[in-house]
């Protein structure tokens, strides 16, 4: 009933004359029966043209995303006046490049185990009647903002933690990690990974979650039907399932890690490079964007500098999640990681 | 086939598994007096009395060493788990304590990542009650009595007793009002189009698995990144304006900027929600659209999205809430001020976020930080209602409304 089916009708029945004109009838006809819907073939395809600019449009930015960075990082090696300055900019980003990733890898390995037995907890352990309750309570972990963590970490955290570094320092100095003088203030990296640890355990959790909840259900009764315990029956049915999916979960958690800022911002009172994660100094490449950028003019070689290390930092994140993606991917036949 | 394997299969509940109770005596427990479905089991009694005997024994430890509640609970909890594991493994063997093992230590991971959370909350409602009750809390600017700008010697007049702690959020409340609104319409179309597109449209092609796989990517971009692409971004087009001749704002620095960031964090999210939604829209609701002569355009509006209206309002509400709590990308493009400015183009803009980060980090006066930790425990607290209460929304727009489930 629409005019584009009168218009074929008019083609079909184009040979005969007579044929010709009861077809105008008909779609004159039609016309006025369909005159409502004023809005033919033209919109529909508006339409799907609209959609699909907007497709291209999400990928117009990302692409704008990464050309903006990687153009405006160029100046952070090469100027005009000095030619290539690469030396200085590398000797800029290794600290902040290896305090980042010392900073996660701490708070993933406090995170990890927590976060999968959270999830184990609440899959295979809370009475059924409360687990999706508790899912929702460990979703809260995951709506507060992150400069909140912060400033809890800053406030009330540091402080509990700057004891127990002295009493580490006392015993386990001879461990370059604990080296150094304790901070008195607790502002460490360590007090940075644990909040750290606190923001991406919801992300670990959930994903681990989906994927133990997806277990088939055979599998598990089977393994309890031949007298494995609760234990041995989530060793052998549930982790073999869900391996992929708990990796991945951690990959996600990672990349959260690497560019959480304002909880570092806050914590952390930064300075030059340290192997002591008991001490103040280090800083993060996220934190070190964050306290410096609003304060920096527009062109100038630090502006270019902090947009470099962003383009650096945005280059791990996206290797760290492509991973994660690579292996669920991989392992998409064989598990529920998907 | 499977069908009836899974009629005959018993349900979890039935094979408990050796930890559950079973009251009746089988014949397992007279042919194998070690089983571990049957005998052997401890008292029920057991694992109170051991935790009893753990805390006390962590008690008297700590208070040898010098005591605090944390070392203390955590002796407690260590001595728990070897006590349970030992007992258990001398009186039934070792496969049932190694089961009671790792129960325990889930047990303890799941309360760990509950202490976080009971902290946090506790300690932003304490001292963040306090600071809401302050007169004109949410009314005012970040101004003292006569309307200027905040400044030390405000606080240490708080100090010394002649007033409470002066100066509010209304400003950073503006701001995050007037961004977050602007990144939403910016956002929403763009996403909820691109989500359409790749249910509607696209049959698997190139573009929109290209499409698929960026969203994915553009998740993880790190906010901080998303900051530095706005500004960056704000840079280069003012620069082309100018060149041209256009009206241009005087300097990058704006809410415009840190709205065109947090898209960068927003549209993803969006477009993965509201596909999500339209994706379970029953085929059956277009093909009969269809079958009336409707157009695709139409049957999409009138509809696919009626249908899941639902779904994809709570979905940008869980966008709106996540962006709302952004602090990176807003200090780095719209920075702070003290002042209300509605003018998206123009000037500093104050948000909730980036007014805690600052009153923690900046004191007003540095020597007496208690009213600047009030204002930003109080900020806090209502941010993170905010956000509770836009989660919550999502909840219940997702419950209540969502379409009827037919009886197919």
């Amino acid at each position: 009933m629409t005019p584009d089916e009168s218009q074929t009708s008019v083609k079909t029945s184009q040979d005969t004359r007579a044929g010709r004109k009861a077809a105008k009838k008909a779609s004159s006809d039609q016309n006025n029966l369909v005159s409502k819907d004023k809005a033919g073939a033209g919109v529909d395809r508006g339409f799907a043209l609209l959609a699909k600019f907007a497709g291209i449009f999400i990928l117009i930015i990302l692409a704008f995303v990464a050309i903006f960075l990687t153009y405006n990082s160029f100046e952070a090696i090469y100027r005009e006046d000095e030619g290539l300055v690469i030396g200085r900019f590398l000797s800029y980003a290794w600290p902040l490049i290896v305090g980042t990733l010392t900073v996660s890898i701490i708070a993933l390995c406090i995170s990890a185990p927590v976060a999968v037995g959270v999830a184990l907890y609440i899959s295979h352990y809370a009475p059924p009647r409360l687990s999706k309750s508790i899912g929702y309570v460990i979703d809260l972990l995951a709506a507060i903002p992150s400069v909140v963590y912060g400033a809890w970490g800053m406030v009330f955290l540091s402080g509990y933690l700057a004891n127990f570094y002295v009493w580490v320092h006392e015993w386990f100095s001879w461990i370059p990690l604990f080296a150094g003088t304790p901070s008195a203030t607790g502002r460490t990296v360590f007090t940075a990974s644990v909040v750290l640890s606190v923001m991406i355990l919801p992300i670990i959790t959930s994903v681990a979650r989906e994927i133990f909840i997806q277990t088939p259900k055979l599998h598990e009764e089977a393994a309890l039907a031949l007298g494995a315990t609760r234990w041995e029956m989530i060793k052998m049915a549930v982790f073999p399932f869900a391996r992929a999916g708990i990796i991945s979960g951690i990959m996600l958690g990672l990349g959260r890690a690497l560019g959480e800022t304002m909880a570092v911002v806050m914590v952390l009172s930064a300075g030059s490079f340290t192997w002591s994660i008991i001490s103040s100094g280090n800083n993060t490449i996220p934190a070190e964007i964050a306290r410096n950028f609003g304060e920096t003019g527009d062109g100038t070689e630090r502006w270019h500098q902090l947009i470099a290390i962003g383009l650096v930092l945005f280059i791990i994140t996206l290797i760290v999640n492509m991973v994660a993606r690579w292996i669920v991917s991989r392992n998409k036949e064989f598990s529920g990681a998907n | 086939m499977t069908q009836s394997t899974k009629d005959k299969t018993p349900t979890a509940s039935s094979v408990q598994g050796p930890a559950g109770p079973s009251t009746e005596v089988d014949p397992a427990q007279i042919i194998r007096p070690k089983s571990l479905t049957a005998g052997n089991r401890l008292p029920k009694w057991f694992m109170p009395a051991v935790l009893a005997g753990a805390a006390v024994l962590g008690a008297a430890i700590s208070s040898a060493i010098g005591f605090t509640i944390t070392l203390w609970l955590i002796l407690t909890a260590i001595l728990y788990v070897i006590g349970v594991y030992t007992i258990t493994r001398i009186k039934v063997g070792p496969r049932k304590a190694t089961d009671m093992l790792w129960r325990n230590l889930v047990y303890i991971a799941f309360v760990l990542a509950l202490i976080p959370l009971v902290s946090v909350i506790y300690s932003v409602s304490v001292v963040g009650f306090q600071g809401l009750t302050n007169p004109g809390f949410l009314t005012s600017e970040f101004v003292d009595a006569d309307g200027r700008r905040m400044r030390s010697s405000v606080d240490q007049g708080t100090e010394a007793g002649e007033h409470g702690v002066m100066g509010g959020i209304a400003h950073a409340l503006v701001g995050s009002l007037a961004i977050t609104l602007t990144a939403t319409i910016i956002s929403v179309p763009i996403g909820l189009l691109t989500s359409i597109y790749l249910v509607e449209y696209a049959r698997g092609g190139p573009l929109s698995r290209g499409i698929t796989f960026f969203v994915d990517v553009m998740t993880g971009i790190p906010s901080i990144v998303a900051g530095l692409f706005g500004a960056a971004a704000m840079v280069f087009f003012l620069g082309i304006g100018n060149s041209l001749g256009l009206p241009m704002p005087s300097q990058s620095r704006m809410g415009l900027t840190a709205a065109v960031a947090l898209c960068v964090l927003m549209i993803p999210v969006v477009v993965r929600t509201t596909e999500e939604m339209l994706r379970v829209v029953p085929n059956e609701l277009r093909e009969a659209s269809y079958a009336l002569g409707v157009r695709k355009w139409r049957t999409i509006l009138k509809v696919v999205i009626p249908t899941a209206i639902s779904g994809i309002a709570a979905g940008v509400t869980l966008a709106v809430a996540r962006v709302i709590g952004e602090t990176a990308p807003i200090l780095i493009t719209a920075g702070m001020t003290e002042f209300i400015n509605w003018n998206m183009v123009s000037g500093w803009m104050a948000t909730l976020p980036v007014f805690i980060y600052e009153q923690f980090t900046r004191p007003t006066d540095p020597n007496f930080s208690d009213p600047s930790h009030q204002r930003a425990w109080g900020a806090a607290l209502v941010l993170i209602m905010i956000v509770m209460t836009l989660n919550l929304i999502a909840r219940l727009v997702a419950h209540f409304f969502a379409p009827k489930k037919t009886g197919r």
